[in-house]
């Protein structure tokens, strides 16, 4: 993994980063996908694949609002906000 | 405060001491250890009005599992009114508008909130040193790491800061941290305790669970933190165990496999003939130990580096600047916000993360990484039932080394990832395991790691006390002030 490979990544993960720091991560990635190359050393054509434990089937829930909404408790946890808004920069010119 | 949480509980009951007296002394121990920095937030205050309105309640007639207990939070725990922060800058100032399904049932119970314990970021690291608060100091030895990313919990139980805390285990959060602390930590099975308000970071992986000093303790803390909850889709109905009343028992017919491939290079020579002395043991109290194999072991580490930072990169993408937490300054327009948002807001481990997740699930890699992890998945569960055909429970070593120096592997994250190599492979199935103190190596602890069949946490729990009735390795404190 090159620098190049780092900034389409990390642009890709929305991840600002510096010049300094692709030279690290590049060092970095490339050793942990040379861990992760290690997966080839088994065979796996006929194996069903497992997204999570098998346990219970997953459920089913009436459509229906389980929470009381409070906008201006959770509009308090915003960087910005006005008139029970988020705030952003402008998108649309 | 050497007691176990159960003498603790029984303590109360008797009316040798009250709530507001031990969370006294909770506190007097918490900032004269404050040194050891196992604590992101303590609410003081809070804690001595919960202890009091326990006293009363008690007076009154309440007798609840964990009544007027001092207890802590590992800060990836939504607590209503006090900061959740995850370790990370991202959420420093985070103030969550309710709890999580564990924290309001531990409440319910009765359990005192003393405060939130740090970790390693988004709970990402095996050491505790990727926390935005800074490193976390192993009491047995301060210039070493207590392990993680539950470090904080650890340590503050094995410093006796409070008798009990939660923890949560993706690859090994509860467990590496519990042996490099020489306490007792359990990682109940996927689908037994809500994960409801638990910041997630690998959904398929993450479960929260107990730490304490004994089997005993967590057995009370997982009776009031187990059982199905409608928030969490992935929460199992299937009846929860009496596991307070399972703990009595004897050990005879149970069969212990012994993991062969646990026991080759890798593991330090000396925690091997502690783990193998802690099997002979178990032999005397009844058990019979067989030999078992779980051959794909081994593709279990590049197996979870794949499938825990896919699961993290689509998680952490919730952290935009924009709903909550942290935001930039001087950005250009949306997408620069989001990036600077995100490149600055996150460590330089949970960044890693991020674009391995975000490799592996990118167009034209997906077969190749993911899909090939999710096979391997398959075959490592696989190993598991194979080998539960011949015996109860499984045993081994919880890490192949004991706590290593603070900054030791923090240039090497594959060398860090190697720590976690014998407890990923229990995530990677969902079944239950513990870890618990059985000897140490030069004055640091050594875990053993029990393994379960899925929902057989009372099966653990039992031999897990009844191996600490017979040795006293979990009563070792370490020499603090």
């Amino acid at each position: 993994m090159n620098q190049k490979d780092i900034e389409k990544i990390a642009h890709l993960a929305r991840l600002d980063v510096s010049e300094q720091e692709c030279v690290s991560y590049a060092e970095d990635l490339s050793r942990i996908l040379g861990l992760i190359e290690q997966m080839n050393a088994i065979a796996t054509e006929h194996v069903a694949p497992m997204a999570q434990p098998e346990t219970t089937a997953l459920r089913f829930r009436e459509d229906a609002v389980t929470m009381n909404g409070d906008p201006d408790r959770l509009l308090a946890l915003a960087p910005a906000c006005a008139h029970g808004l988020y705030l952003v920069p402008r998108v649309i010119e | 405060m050497s007691e176990t949480l159960a003498e603790l509980v029984r303590g109360l009951a008797a009316g040798q001491y009250s709530s507001v007296e031990l969370v006294d002394a909770s506190l007097g121990r918490i900032r004269r250890h404050a040194d050891l920095n196992a604590f992101i937030t303590v609410d003081e205050e809070a804690a001595r009005a919960a202890a009091a309105a326990a006293d009363q309640a008690r007076a009154a007639g309440a007798t609840g599992l964990l009544l007027g207990v001092p207890f802590a939070h590992k800060d990836i725990f939504c607590t209503a009114g006090m900061r959740t922060t995850c370790a990370s800058r991202m959420l420093a100032g985070f103030v969550a508008p309710y709890d999580a399904t564990v924290v309001a049932r531990l409440r319910a119970h009765g359990a005192v909130t003393m405060g939130k314990t740090n970790m390693d970021e988004f709970a990402m690291g095996s050491s505790n040193e990727t926390s935005y608060f800074g490193p976390v100091r192993n009491p047995w030895d301060r210039a070493r790491v207590p392990g993680g990313s539950s470090g904080g919990s650890a340590a503050a139980v094995a410093a006796g800061l409070v008798p009990a805390a939660t923890g949560t285990d993706t690859g090994g959060s509860i467990r590496q941290p519990a042996a490099f602390c020489g306490i007792t930590g359990l990682k109940p099975s996927y689908g037994r305790v809500s994960r409801y308000g638990l910041i997630a970071f690998a959904s398929s992986l993450d479960q929260a669970g107990p730490m304490a000093r004994s089997a005993e303790d967590c057995a009370y803390v997982l009776a009031a933190m187990a059982g199905f909850d409608e928030r969490d889709a992935t929460a199992s109905e299937r009846p929860v165990d009496d596991y307070v009343g399972a703990l009595s028992g004897d050990l005879a017919g149970l069969r212990i496999g012994v993991v062969r491939e646990h026991f080759g290079a890798g593991l330090d020579g000396a925690i091997g003939s502690a783990i193998l002395a802690a099997l002979a043991e178990f032999e005397r109290l009844g058990a019979t130990l067989v030999d078992v194999s779980l051959p794909n072991s081994a593709a279990s580490l590049p197996c979870y580096y794949v499938l825990a930072p896919a699961e993290a990169s689509s998680n952490l993408a919730r952290y935009d600047g924009v709903r909550y937490g942290y935001r930039a300054t001087g950005y250009r327009d949306l997408e620069d916000m989001y990036k600077k948002t995100r490149g600055e807001g996150f460590g330089a481990e949970v960044k890693r993360r991020i674009m391995i997740g975000t490799y592996a699930l990118s167009s034209g890699y997906y077969d190749a990484y993911y899909l090939k992890a999710l096979k391997l998945r398959r075959l490592v569960a696989d190993d598991f039932a194979a080998a539960f055909a011949q015996c109860d429970l499984i045993a081994g070593p919880t890490a192949p080394t004991t706590a290593f120096a603070l900054g030791a592997k923090m240039d090497d994250p594959v060398s860090m990832y190697m720590n976690d190599i014998y407890t990923i492979p229990v995530n990677l199935a969902g079944l239950p395991a513990l870890s618990m103190p059985a000897g140490f190596v030069g004055g640091l602890p050594v875990g053993l790691q029990l393994v379960g069949r899925y929902l057989d946490e009372a099966r653990l729990l039992r031999a897990a006390h009844r191996y600490q009735q017979a040795t006293d390795w979990h009563r070792r404190v370490p020499p603090l002030s």
